[in-house]
C-alpha cells in the first residue's frame, strides 16, 4: 500500500541511482547486436527460471527538457503508458494484470525508459510483448488523461515542495548546475505549460530505433530475442541521432543556502558536480568514496558523525556517474540544535580526506568489500538487466563487468588522492541546509 | 541504500516455495532452516529472534529496537564497529531490522564466507557487552532515527496515532521504533535485560537460502551456535484486544500541503492455516479493490471519477499477535474534500457488499500471485525473509506449499461474504490528516556558484 502510493509521488523525481556498477569472474556472458532498425541490443540467456525480463532505454531524460517545460520528458515517458493503438489505460493494466506481467520504467536526468517482467510461457510472453510493444511504439497521449494527470502531478509537487528532503535536494541540484539542464526542477508552473503537442514533440524527437538501447535476460533464445529485439523498433519515430549534453560548468566559488523549515531535523546536502559514466577518473573516485562515505558502516562519515557522535542516523556520500558530469553528493539529517555540529564534522572529515588521503589500510579493506562482494552486484536477473542497460547506454565496454575488480584492484591511495583534488574543489562546494535553528 | 534499523510494518504475500528447503533442530532448541538456490554463487544468512514490539512493555517501547542497534556494538571478542568491519573485508552486506513480531540480522556473502557469518552471529547471541558509553551515543543515533521516519512526516504520525487508536490493550498500538519520551528515560540497563530475556538460542531460528549444502550448513551451526545454553523464556501474555463497540475517529494536524486519510476495519488475521478460509477471502478482496493498476480503487477513484488523486486498500493475514485490520486509504484530489473521498472509499465498500465481485477480477487476482510467486524466486533475501517472517510470527514455512491451493479456492461468493461481515460500521476506525501549511523561508548567501 505505501509503496503504492510512493511509485505515483516519484513520477517526476525517480532518479534511478544504480550509482555503481560492477564487474566479475565472466559470470555474465553477454550477447551485442544491432537490429536492423539500429538499436542496440545487449542479451544474456538465462533460462534458470521461467521469466523474460526486457528493458528499452531512450535518450530522452530530464536533460532534454527545457527550464520552462522542466517535467515535459518524465510525462511524455508516464503518458505512454496511458494509451497505446487504441487500447485505453483501464485495458492496457487489465490484460497486463490477467497474465500477471509487471510494466515498469525509469526516469531521470539522461534515460527514459520502460521494463517488463513477465513469464515466460505463452500465453503470457506472446500477450506482455503485444502491450509492450504498442506502448513504445504507438503511443497515443490521450489529452483527457493528460489533463487528470498533470493536476495530480501538479498536486504532489506541491505537497514535497513543504518536505524537506525534496526541499533539499531540489535546491541542491539547482545550485550545483545553475543553467545546466541537470538542474532544472519540475514545478506547478513548468508542468501547468506542458501541452499534449510537447510530448507528440518529445516522442518524434527522441524515441527512434538509433537512439535505443534494449537489453534482454531471461528464458529466451538468441533467436528469440533477436525478435523481440526487431519487434519493439520496427515502427519507432525515424528521428536523427540525439546530439550530446552540454558541458556542466563548474561552480566558481562558494555557496551556502540556508532555508527555514519547522521540521524537527536539519537536512543537510553539500556537493559538487562530480563524474561522467565511463570516466577515467571513476574507479579512484568510486573507491575513495567507499571509504568517504559510501561504505555504510565502516565509512569514515559514519564513523565520526554516527558511531562516534551520535548526531545523525544516516550520513552518506557518492557520486552519481551520469552522461556529463552527474552529482557527488555528502547528506545527513539530525536535529536542528545540532546542525551546526554536525555540518562542521562533515566538513573536517572531508578536509582531512582531500588533504591526506586514504590509508593502506583502508584501501585494503574498501577493495575486499568491493571484489569480495562482487558476485552479489549479479545474483539476479533484475539486477544484471539494469548493468546490460547501463553497459548499452553509456557504451562501456562489453568487458565492463569481467573487469570491474582488475580497475578496483589497480586504484592506488596516490590516484584517490589525486583524483579526489582535481575533481572535486572544497573552498566552492555547495552546501543547502533545509531547517535552521533559530 | 539500507541503513541499520529499517523497520518493516507489514509482512509480505506469502507465495509458493519451490526449491528444496531443510529443517534442522539444534539440542539447545535452536531451529535451522535452509533453502538451496544454486543459480549465483552467493548466501543470505539471517538470524531472526522471535523477540519483536509486541514484546516491550509500557515505559520502555522502543527497547526491541534499541537492543538491535547495540547489537553492532562489540561482545567479549569483538570490539565496537568491528563486526561491521570484518564482514565489509569479507565482501559483505549487513544489517538488520526490527519489526512488531520479530528481530532479524542478516548478512550477504558470497558463498565461502558463510562460516564467518555464522561464528559472529553465534558470538553476539550471547557474548554481547553492552556500555554505558556505547549506549549513550546509539540512543541518540536512534532519537534521530525516530525524528526522520516519524516526527517529520506527516503520514508516518497519522499512522502512529491511528495503531494507538486501534489497539487499547494489545502492544500492537505501541510504535515500533518506542514513543520519543520512553526513548529518553531508556537506559543501558533496559537493554541489558531485554537482551538477557529474549537473546537465547531456543527463541531463534537460523535462516539460510543461497548456493550451500544442508547439511554442511548444518554442521557449521551446531559447531558454532550448539555449544551456547538456552534459558527458558517467559510466557507471552495473550493480550487480546477487547471488543469494538462502534466507529472511532481522530484527527492529526501536521506540516502537509494534502489531506489524507486512513481508514481500518477490524478483521481477522490468519490463526489456523489448515482451516481458516477467511483470511484468504479478505486477501482477495484487498487485491479486487488495490491489487494492480487495474483494480477498483485505482480505476474508479483516481482515473473515472477523479476523486483521489492517490487510493489504496491493504490487508495482511499474518502476525503473531493475531490481530489484523483491513485498511482504506487516500489522498482527495483538488476541490475534494477528506469527506467526499471517506465517502467514495465506503461506496466501494457498500457496492461490493451488494453486488460482490467477478469471477474475472478474482482471476485477475490469482493470476498476480501465480506470477508473483515465480518472480519471487529471483531474490534469494525475499525468500529467506518469507521464511523468516512466518516462522517468527508463529506459522511454518511449509503453509507457503498450501497458499495458492487455498486462495484458488475462494469464490466471489467468499469474498463478498467477508465484505458484509468485516466491513462494517461499528469496527471502522478513521484518522484523517489535516495539513498545515508551511511557507520556507530562504536565506541564500548573496553569490549565485556560477557567477564569473
Amino acid at each position: 500500500m505505501r509503496a503504492n502510493i510512493q511509485s505515483i509521488k516519484n513520477i517526476l523525481m525517480l532518479t534511478t541511482a544504480l550509482a555503481f556498477s560492477l564487474q566479475a569472474h565472466a559470470a555474465v556472458k553477454i550477447e551485442n547486436w544491432q537490429t536492423s532498425t539500429g538499436a542496440d541490443v545487449y542479451f544474456v540467456e538465462n533460462h534458470d527460471l521461467p521469466i523474460i525480463d526486457i528493458s528499452i532505454n531512450f535518450a530522452a531524460g530530464s536533460a532534454r527538457d527545457t527550464e520552462e517545460k522542466a517535467g515535459l520528458s518524465a510525462i511524455t515517458r508516464h503518458m505512454m503508458t496511458t494509451g497505446a493503438a487504441g487500447m485505453n489505460e483501464e485495458e492496457i493494466s487489465r490484460r497486463m494484470a490477467d497474465i500477471g506481467a509487471i510494466l515498469g520504467g525509469d526516469h531521470d536526468m539522461d534515460r527514459a525508459g520502460f521494463k517488463l517482467r513477465t513469464l515466460s510461457k505463452l500465453p503470457e510472453r506472446e500477450q506482455a510483448l503485444d502491450i509492450y510493444s504498442k506502448i513504445i511504439q504507438q503511443p497515443d497521449f490521450p489529452e483527457a488523461i493528460l489533463q487528470r494527470e498533470k493536476i495530480r502531478i501538479i498536486a504532489n509537487l506541491k505537497e514535497s515542495a513543504t518536505k524537506p528532503d525534496s526541499i533539499s535536494s531540489k535546491a541542491f541540484m539547482k545550485a550545483i548546475y545553475g543553467n545546466h539542464p541537470y538542474g532544472f526542477n519540475s514545478e506547478p508552473e513548468t508542468v501547468a505549460a506542458i501541452q499534449r503537442a510537447d510530448l507528440l514533440q518529445v516522442y518524434q524527437t527522441y524515441y527512434s530505433a538509433n537512439n535505443a538501447v534494449i537489453a534482454l535476460i531471461g528464458d529466451m533464445s538468441r533467436e528469440q530475442a533477436a525478435e523481440i529485439a526487431e519487434r519493439l523498433t520496427a515502427a519507432l519515430p525515424k528521428a536523427a541521432s540525439v546530439p550530446a549534453l552540454s558541458a556542466v560548468k563548474l561552480p566558481e566559488q562558494t555557496f551556502e543556502q540556508r532555508i527555514e523549515h519547522p521540521a524537527s531535523q536539519s537536512h543537510i546536502v553539500l556537493g559538487y558536480p562530480g563524474v561522467r559514466r565511463g570516466d577515467p577518473d571513476y574507479f579512484p573516485l568510486y573507491v575513495g568514496n567507499y571509504i568517504l562515505g559510501g561504505g555504510g558502516f565502516v565509512s569514515r562519515l559514519t564513523h565520526e558523525v554516527r558511531e562516534k557522535r551520535g548526531l545523525v542516523y544516516s550520513v552518506y556520500s557518492y557520486f552519481m556517474p551520469m552522461a556529463v558530469e552527474g552529482p557527488f553528493q555528502i547528506g545527513l539529517q539530525t536535529k536542528k540544535e545540532q546542525g551546526e555540529e554536525a555540518l562542521k564534522v562533515v566538513r573536517d572529515t572531508l578536509d582531512g580526506f582531500m588533504q591526506k588521503g586514504v590509508t593502506e589500510a583502508e584501501l585494503k579493506a574498501a577493495k575486499q568489500n568491493i571484489i569480495g562482494g562482487f558476485p552479489l552486484r549479479l545474483d539476479s536477473n533484475a539486477k544484471i538487466l539494469d548493468y546490460l542497460a547501463v553497459i548499452g547506454f553509456y557504451k562501456l565496454p562489453l568487458s565492463y563487468l569481467d573487469d570491474f575488480n582488475k580497475e578496483v584492484d589497480k586504484v592506488t591511495t596516490a590516484q584517490i588522492k589525486d583524483a579526489f583534488n582535481r575533481r572535486i574543489n572544497p573552498d566552492n562546494l555547495v552546501t543547502i541546509i533545509v531547517g535552521t535553528a533559530q | 541504500m539500507i541503513f541499520r534499523g529499517l523497520i518493516l510494518l507489514v509482512a509480505m504475500l506469502p507465495g509458493l516455495l519451490h526449491a528444496a528447503t531443510h529443517e534442522f533442530k539444534l539440542d539447545n532448541g535452536m531451529r535451522i532452516i535452509v533453502q538451496e538456490d544454486h543459480r549465483s554463487p552467493v548466501v543470505v544468512s539471517q538470524v531472526w529472534y522471535r523477540a519483536g514490539s509486541i514484546d516491550e512493555v509500557n515505559g520502555k517501547t522502543g527497547v526491541a529496537h534499541v537492543l538491535e542497534h547495540m547489537m553492532f556494538k562489540g561482545t567479549k571478542e569483538i570490539k565496537p564497529g568491528q563486526f561491521s568491519r570484518i564482514i565489509a573485508a569479507a565482501g559483505g552486506r549487513e544489517n538488520a531490522f526490527t519489526g512488531r513480531d520479530y528481530t532479524a540480522y542478516f548478512q550477504q556473502l558470497e558463498k565461502s564466507q558463510l562460516p564467518l557469518s555464522i561464528r559472529l552471529e553465534a558470538d553476539r547471541m550471547h557474548n554481547l557487552v553492552l556500555t554505558e558509553e556505547e549506549f549513550a551515543k546509539e540512543i541518540k543515533v536512534v532519537m534521530e532515527e525516530r525524528r526522520w521516519r516519524t516526527e517529520d512526516k506527516a503520514q508516518a504520525q497519522v499512522y502512529e496515532q491511528f495503531n494507538a487508536m486501534v489497539y487499547n490493550a494489545h502492544p500492537y498500538g505501541r510504535p515500533i521504533v518506542g514513543w520519543m519520551n520512553d526513548l529518553e528515560h531508556m537506559t543501558a540497563a533496559d537493554a541489558r535485560e531485554w537482551y538477557k530475556h529474549w537473546y537465547t538460542p531456543n527463541n531463534a531460528l537460523l535462516v539460510v537460502v543461497g548456493d550451500v549444502d544442508p547439511q554442511e550448513v548444518y554442521k557449521l551451526a551446531k559447531k558454532h551456535f550448539g555449544p551456547i545454553k538456552s534459558r527458558p523464556v517467559a510466557d507471552r501474555k495473550p493480550q487480546r484486544e477487547p471488543e469494538q463497540k462502534g466507529e472511532r475517529r481522530i484527527v492529526v494536524k501536521a506540516q502537509a500541503e494534502l489531506p489524507y486519510i486512513l481508514m481500518g476495519f477490524r478483521a481477522p488475521a490468519l490463526n489456523d492455516p489448515e482451516t481458516d478460509w477467511e483470511p484468504y477471502a479478505l486477501e482477495l478482496l484487498a487485491g479486487v479493490l488495490d491489487g494492480n493498476a487495474s483494480a477498483r480503487l485505482n480505476q474508479e477513484l483516481v482515473r473515472d471519477s477523479q476523486t483521489a488523486i492517490e487510493a489504496g486498500a491493504g490487508y495482511s493475514m499474518l502476525s503473531r499477535g493475531r490481530q489484523s485490520l483491513f485498511l482504506l486509504e487516500g489522498t482527495p484530489s483538488q476541490g475534494k474534500t477528506v469527506a467526499d473521498l471517506e465517502t467514495a472509499l465506503l461506496q466501494q465498500v457498500e457496492k461490493i457488499k451488494s453486488s460482490g465481485v467477478t469471477a474475472e477480477e478474482l482471476q485477475r487476482v490469482k493470476a498476480q500471485v501465480i506470477a508473483a510467486d515465480v518472480y519471487k524466486r529471483d531474490s534469494m533475501f525475499y525468500q529467506a525473509m518469507q521464511i523468516g517472517q512466518l516462522e517468527t510470527m508463529g506459522y511454518s514455512w511449509k503453509m507457503l506449499d498450501e497458499y495458492q491451493a487455498r486462495l484458488e479456492a475462494i469464490t466471489p461468493e467468499q469474498v463478498q461474504e467477508v465484505a458484509k461481515k468485516y466491513l462494517v460500521r461499528d469496527a471502522l476506525n478513521v484518522a484523517i490528516l489535516d495539513p498545515q501549511p508551511i511557507e520556507p523561508k530562504t536565506n541564500k548567501s548573496q553569490v549565485d556558484p556560477h557567477a564569473r
